[in-house]
């Protein structure tokens, strides 16, 4: 494997767009993990990054982040990762009218590659939204979070954490509570940490699990203490309040006093156990304010360094994939 | 106003089949002036009179024209997704020669001047007989009932609110019950519309695409609360379209009970399940959503012992920009004119029905249920009649469809039997190239 991304057989991702991490086998998950820390100094070195040659990786490259929902720590991450590396920026916050926003959608597509962008960063309150641009446009496509379904870049971040403090994935115990049903964080963590050999269990009220959850290989619990027992990883989901379409919990004291994260049932996992957060955190709801302040124990800060960390992995492996496509027209 | 017709003319050398008598054989079929004048085994034995056209059949089958319950013209209204005219021909195609028209139009059909629109478009269009039902309630909204007496007179043939179900027990009890007094059938989707919220049946498949599910419970629970109000008041009632194993049981127990209930389903629920959704694909989006495949397979029980009645189209055009959406913001339907003979004869190739009592499904039982004329072979009949290969294999391609739309999850789909032509009271109206 070469470091200019130029010139090698190998093809350590071999796709074209990162949609999902469902489908993808642990070899291609690892080469991710692996480059991801090759990119850790280059993201928390403050001086003499010019002189590294990989800040000109995406020299004449333009990324295009389309975000049609708000996002302040997912946005800045994309295009942190993508200066770094030297492309060209453009951040696209398309306003969306709930009728018309299918139309927003191919519409912009279009528009955006008569641009020639060579990656685009998506996303979009509905499921397979990604997957949808990616066949109307000729560039490599990193879905940022589509509705309910999956959210990899966040699997990957979180995967290097964890990797990071515990020296492995396989064999680890992780708990993922809250809103399973509609958090696509949850979805890309199943797939990714099933694929790479861990045990991953699911916790939240029977409201917020969705159906047959345990055919994507998991075990789901709704007493939080039980999911909870000799736990090394407690992975906090947001109660995301602007999805619910109805009332699933009653009220968010409720709520927190069984599915809330506090010293007293955390005490149920490992005495050495982590804690994490995809963010943005409700405290008070999902999480005691002093578990996630606890930096003994909690990641969360981590966690986003990681997220420049890792987007700039997969910005890299992406266009190694273009390079090599466009090698091949030549 | 005198209608001309061609010289008699002798349909030799067919696979004479009428579901509704049960007849099988080989023989012909005389049509004089747009009726069967005649028709058996020994027709022509002796030669055909020369003032007589002759039509070779070439041993094919000669069968009633299909009887379709379940249409969407989408005229009036949203005339960019099909006419009654590209209908008509999508359907003569299809083999089609009578067509009812769901009333959810733009305005919908729930007054006499809605009915008598269509009426007049269908005169117009002069192909196939197209009849139209007439909504339950105005403006298919779920709470006033329309006029059933004056609505039936002008030639309304059922009432439905359609692609909505009525959702209060109250309106629905009463428009069962008030019915009665004109003999009209009540027709429904049973889904709970609080129930069946979701884009796609709920389970591991829409759990893993992170789609909001709809549980068959949205039918099942509907469809026993129909079945109950039917009996109570001793309306006529016909459940449409269905989809979940639970829901044949039901209508099966009900059936036996002795319940003046019929039902129907369409194609793609005995021929696809919920994976047919795969990567989000849009044109498998459909109400009720396709279920497992234990569904789809108690689906094919309940054709071949005969608790469903009727197989129906469910012609839901939709133009493109109403699929190429993500998937949850894409509309629901599938065009199904076209593909209703072949994908019906799977089950038959299959040997899971007989062919008479699959052709029953499409022809004599959907007309018994609106007690429509047609749908038989039998003298003073209407030539309302279709050629067809049993065995021809083809390839379902969309592209090529006579209809607007072309949003069939069906294509490059495998099939067995085509139409070879089709007419309408002795008028040639389709002849595959």
């Amino acid at each position: 494997m070469t470091t200019d991304g130029t010139g090698s057989d190998f093809i350590g991702y071999p796709h074209r767009h990162l949609l999902g991490i469902e489908g993808l086998t642990a070899s291609e998950i690892r080469y991710l993990l692996d480059l991801s820390e090759s990119y850790v100094d280059l993201n928390s070195r403050s001086d003499g990054r010019d002189g590294d040659p990989r800040c000109r990786l995406l020299a004449g490259r333009t990324l295009v982040n389309l975000f049609f929902e708000n996002s302040t720590r997912t946005l800045t991450s994309f295009e942190l990762a993508g200066k770094l590396l030297g492309a060209e920026v453009i951040n696209m916050a398309v306003a969306t009218s709930s009728v018309k926003k299918g139309e927003t959608l191919i519409d912009t597509a279009m528009t955006l590659n008569a641009m020639h962008p060579d990656l685009l960063v998506v996303r979009h309150d509905q499921s397979g939204a990604a997957k949808l641009l990616s066949e109307k446009v000729n560039c490599a496509v990193i879905n940022a979070g589509d509705g309910s379904h999956e959210h990899p870049t966040q699997a990957l971040l979180d995967a290097l954490t964890v990797r990071q403090v515990k020296g492995r994935l396989e064999g680890l115990i992780v708990a993922i509570c809250g809103d399973i049903m509609h958090s696509r964080v949850a979805r890309s963590n199943i797939h990714l940490l099933g694929t790479m050999g861990a045990q991953v269990r699911v916790i939240g009220p029977p409201t917020l699990m969705p159906p047959k959850i345990e055919r994507l290989g998991v075990a789901s619990f709704i007493d939080m203490r039980a999911g909870l027992k000799d736990a090394d990883i407690v992975m906090m989901l947001r109660l995301q309040v602007e999805r619910m379409q109805g009332a699933y919990v009653p009220s968010i004291r409720e709520y927190f006093r069984f599915f809330g994260l506090d010293y007293d049932k955390l005490g149920e996992a490992k005495d050495d156990a982590i804690i994490m957060h995809p963010g943005p955190m409700n405290r008070g709801v999902e999480i005691d304010s002093e578990v996630a302040d606890d930096y003994g124990r909690s990641l969360i800060r981590q966690q986003v360094e990681m997220g420049v960390t890792v987007r700039m992995a997969v910005l890299d492996a992406l266009t190694r994939q273009i390079r090599v496509e466009r090698k091949d027209e030549d | 106003m005198a209608i001309a017709h061609g010289p008699p003319t002798a349909y030799v050398n067919a696979r004479l089949l009428d579901p509704a008598s049960g007849l099988d054989t080989k023989g012909a079929l005389l049509v004089v002036e747009g009726q069967i004048a005649d028709l058996g085994p020994h027709l022509f034995v002796q030669g055909v009179p020369s003032d007589t056209a002759v039509v070779d059949c070439g041993g094919h089958c000669l069968a009633p024209g299909l009887i379709d319950l379940r249409v969407s013209l989408r005229e009036p209204g949203e005339e960019h997704k099909e006419t009654i005219k590209t209908a008509s021909i999508a359907a003569a195609a299809g083999g089609v020669t009578t067509m009812v028209a769901l009333p959810n139009s733009e305005p919908a059909v729930d007054d006499v001047a809605g009915l008598e629109f269509v009426a007049r478009r269908a005169r117009d269009v002069k192909l196939v007989k197209i009849y139209s039902y007439g909504t339950v309630t105005r403006g298919y909204e779920g709470r006033e009932l329309t006029e059933f007496g004056l609505l039936g007179d002008y030639g309304a043939v059922g009432f439905t609110d359609g692609t909505k179900a009525v959702a209060d027990p109250q309106v629905m009890r009463r428009a069962l019950s008030y019915s009665r007094a004109f003999d009209q059938v009540i027709l429904q989707v049973p889904q709970d519309p609080s129930l069946a919220g979701g884009v796609m049946n709920s389970g591991e498949i829409s759990t893993r695409l992170g789609l909001a599910g709809i549980s068959p419970l949205a039918e099942i629970i509907m469809l026993e609360r129909d079945l109950r109000l039917a009996e109570m008041t001793g309306g006529r009632y016909h459940a449409a379209l269905l989809s979940t194993a639970e829901s044949v049981a039901v209508m099966r127990r009900a059936k036996a009970r002795g319940l003046k209930v019929t039902c129907d389903t369409a194609p793609h629920y005995f021929t696809l399940n919920e994976f047919a959704v795969g990567d989000y694909r849009t044109f498998a989006k459909v109400m009720p959503p396709l279920r497992s495949e234990e569904d789809r397979q108690a689906i094919v029980a309940g054709l071949t012992d005969g608790t469903i009645d009727a197989v129906v189209s469910d012609h839901s055009p939709h133009d493109q920009d109403s699929k190429r959406l993500p998937f949850g913001q894409a509309a629901f339907g599938i065009v199904g004119l076209e593909s209703l003979l072949p994908l019906s004869l799977a089950p038959v190739h299959k040997g899971e029905v007989s062919l008479l009592a699959m052709l029953a499904k499409l022809t004599s039982a959907p007309a018994a249920v609106l007690s429509l004329p047609g749908g038989r072979l039998q003298m003073g009949a209407p030539a309302d009649l279709i050629l067809f290969d049993l065995n021809r294999p083809w390839q379902i391609d969309p592209d090529s469809f006579l209809s607007k739309s072309k949003n069939s999850p069906f294509d490059d789909h495998l099939v067995q039997g085509k139409v070879l032509w089709t007419m309408v009271d002795g008028r040639a109206l389709f002849e595959l190239g």
